[in-house]
């Protein structure tokens, strides 16, 4: 047999970032139940999320939101053929481990999910499967990308059936982008700091707690056996990256808010590579409609024609103002 | 020459680039394939990785399916990788996506298992020789003429090529080793076809 190459580690980022790729141009939506995974799988759709509730749902309904029940995730990936993905808590490396043994194609470490660690994301190049993160900001992509994130998406704001977040979000990634071809190296190298910031969050406050002051325990082993300099010189090279390909490194999606064929289309006009739709299927009048409209409006975004036919008399959810949600109660303000 | 890549979803882009790459020196042009009219005046095609499913119901959709079996069966060459190579095959074994028949081939859907067992391996390629490529959810050819297989991981066939039609279970795509794309291109140039779109 061939040499094992399982071990190489451009092989393990390569087949990471590879799968992401496969599912572009794509829909990807979530679903509570195999009845609903196989409708999702008949629409088009290029994957699923496993869920007990959707987003909306959760919203509602409060309290600690954990990965969905293995149970569950087994009944959905036992119903279809297309991948299928599961949310994780933010830094919970175990729910993490034990989705990844169950089988699941893609982690969302989503903050749709109640954070497990106040300090750290995921340290996601451990994982063997590939996973999706949010991000609001260009910093926050970059973060995610530097620990290992196979994909990004837009947080936007979940279970809302809103665009705004979404819009915004993408917005100040790609303006962000933007001005990185604009600035000179010593700039660049500035934002690496920034960047870098939140991985010293710990050590500040351990710092402080113990010594009165936040700089004194040096700069070791700050995440995951890095130092300042390590993760500093790490992010930097991925800051040159996006500014020599005008985009960022990994498969980019829309998630949070898309609810019609429209907000498909929209997104992809922005320039993404393909939408999540969370809510806004299941919530819908008649969800196989509202799936294949999505699918065919995001295939064909720019076809206004075929979308105006494909969104009629098809009734999207409800959706909500976001300056009725109080600020404490946006999901996006989870992880950082 | 114009070669035409499905380009309703999966790794199209990095498709284009590998061609476009290969074919340098040659003068491809390379156009994606997303309506009827798109196929007048190709001389190839590719269909990439992706959701097979997926990719199966847009082609339906949009009246390509029936198109390119029959431009393919009077010999216009084709290339399939992973998904591409389902839907060019003659049995998917798997009623969610009935492949096109175009190359004499069984082909099992995701035999290798889901993605936490995707993986890097060595192919030797006939006329080409040693590669490293992924494997992602890849599909197994099961059954498919002695004659046709062109390539082997270990002893399994990974690739087949029957007269204009080319199969690959891998993705030389996400990689940058243009050879296959090369040797495409190659048959492309060696067919001469130019699709009428009819």
């Amino acid at each position: 047999m061939p040499i094992d190459l399982s071990s190489l580690k451009f092989g393990d980022e390569l087949l990471k970032r590879g799968f992401a790729k496969m599912t572009k141009g794509g829909v990807i939506m979530d679903v509570t139940t195999a009845e609903q995974a196989k409708i999702a799988e008949k629409a088009g759709a290029v994957s699923v999320m496993a869920l007990e509730r959707v987003p909306a749902d959760i919203r509602a309904s409060g309290g600690v939101a954990r990965m969905a029940d293995p149970m569950k995730i087994r009944e959905i990936m036992d119903a279809v053929s297309i991948p299928v993905m599961a949310k994780v808590r933010i830094g919970h490396l175990s729910e993490g481990y034990v989705l990844q043994e169950l089988g699941v194609d893609m982690l969302d470490e989503s903050e749709v999910l109640t954070p497990a660690d106040p300090f750290f994301h995921l340290y996601k190049r451990e994982l063997k499967v590939p996973v999706v993160c949010g991000a609001r900001t260009l910093p926050e992509a970059v973060r995610r990308i530097f620990e290992g994130a196979a994909m990004i998406r837009t947080k936007g704001e979940a279970g809302t059936g809103n665009i705004i977040e979404a819009m915004r979000h993408i917005r100040m990634v790609n303006e962000g982008i933007a001005v990185l071809s604009e600035i000179g190296n010593d700039e660049l190298k500035r934002a690496a700091t920034q960047i870098s910031r939140s991985y010293f969050n710990l050590r500040k406050a351990v710092s402080s707690d113990l010594l009165g002051n936040e700089d004194s325990l040096g700069d070791f082993r700050l995440y995951y056996g890095m130092s300042g300099e390590k993760l500093e010189s790490e992010i930097l090279k991925i800051l040159k990256e996006i500014r020599r390909l005008k985009r960022l490194p990994v498969v980019n999606f829309a998630a949070g808010g898309v609810a019609t064929p429209s907000d498909g289309a929209l997104m992809m006009k922005m320039g993404l590579d393909g939408v999540f739709v969370g809510s806004g299927i299941f919530k819908s009048k008649d969800p196989a409609r509202m799936a294949s409209a999505v699918v065919e409006a995001v295939e064909n975004y720019e076809d206004y024609k075929l979308i105006g036919e494909v969104s009629s008399n098809i009734e999207g959810m409800a959706g909500i103002d976001i300056d009725e949600i109080p600020e404490n109660m946006k999901l996006q303000q989870r992880g950082w | 020459m114009i070669v035409g890549i499905v380009g309703f979803q999966g790794d199209v882009q990095e498709h284009i680039n590998s061609l476009k790459a290969a074919g340098k020196s040659r003068g491809i042009q390379v156009r994606q394939i997303r309506r009827p009219d798109d196929m007048n005046g190709i001389s190839g095609i590719v269909i990439p990785g992706g959701e097979s499913t997926t990719i199966y119901k847009l082609l339906n959709t949009y009246r390509i399916y029936d198109l390119i079996k029959m431009e393919c069966k009077s010999g216009m060459p084709v290339m399939g990788t992973c998904a591409g190579l389902i839907l060019i095959s003659k049995d998917t074994g798997d009623p969610r996506v009935n492949g096109m028949g175009i190359l004499n081939a069984t082909v099992t859907r995701n035999a290798y298992g889901r993605q936490k067992e995707s993986f890097m391996g060595e192919i030797t390629v006939n006329s080409i020789g040693k590669m490293v490529v992924p494997f992602i959810r890849a599909p197994k050819i099961v059954n498919a003429d002695e004659d046709s297989i062109i390539g082997k991981y270990g002893d399994e066939p990974v690739m087949l090529r029957k007269g204009n039609v080319l199969g690959l279970t891998f993705h030389p795509e996400l990689t940058d080793d243009l050879r296959i794309h090369g040797m495409f291109l190659e048959m492309v140039e060696g067919e001469g076809y130019i699709s009428t779109g009819e």
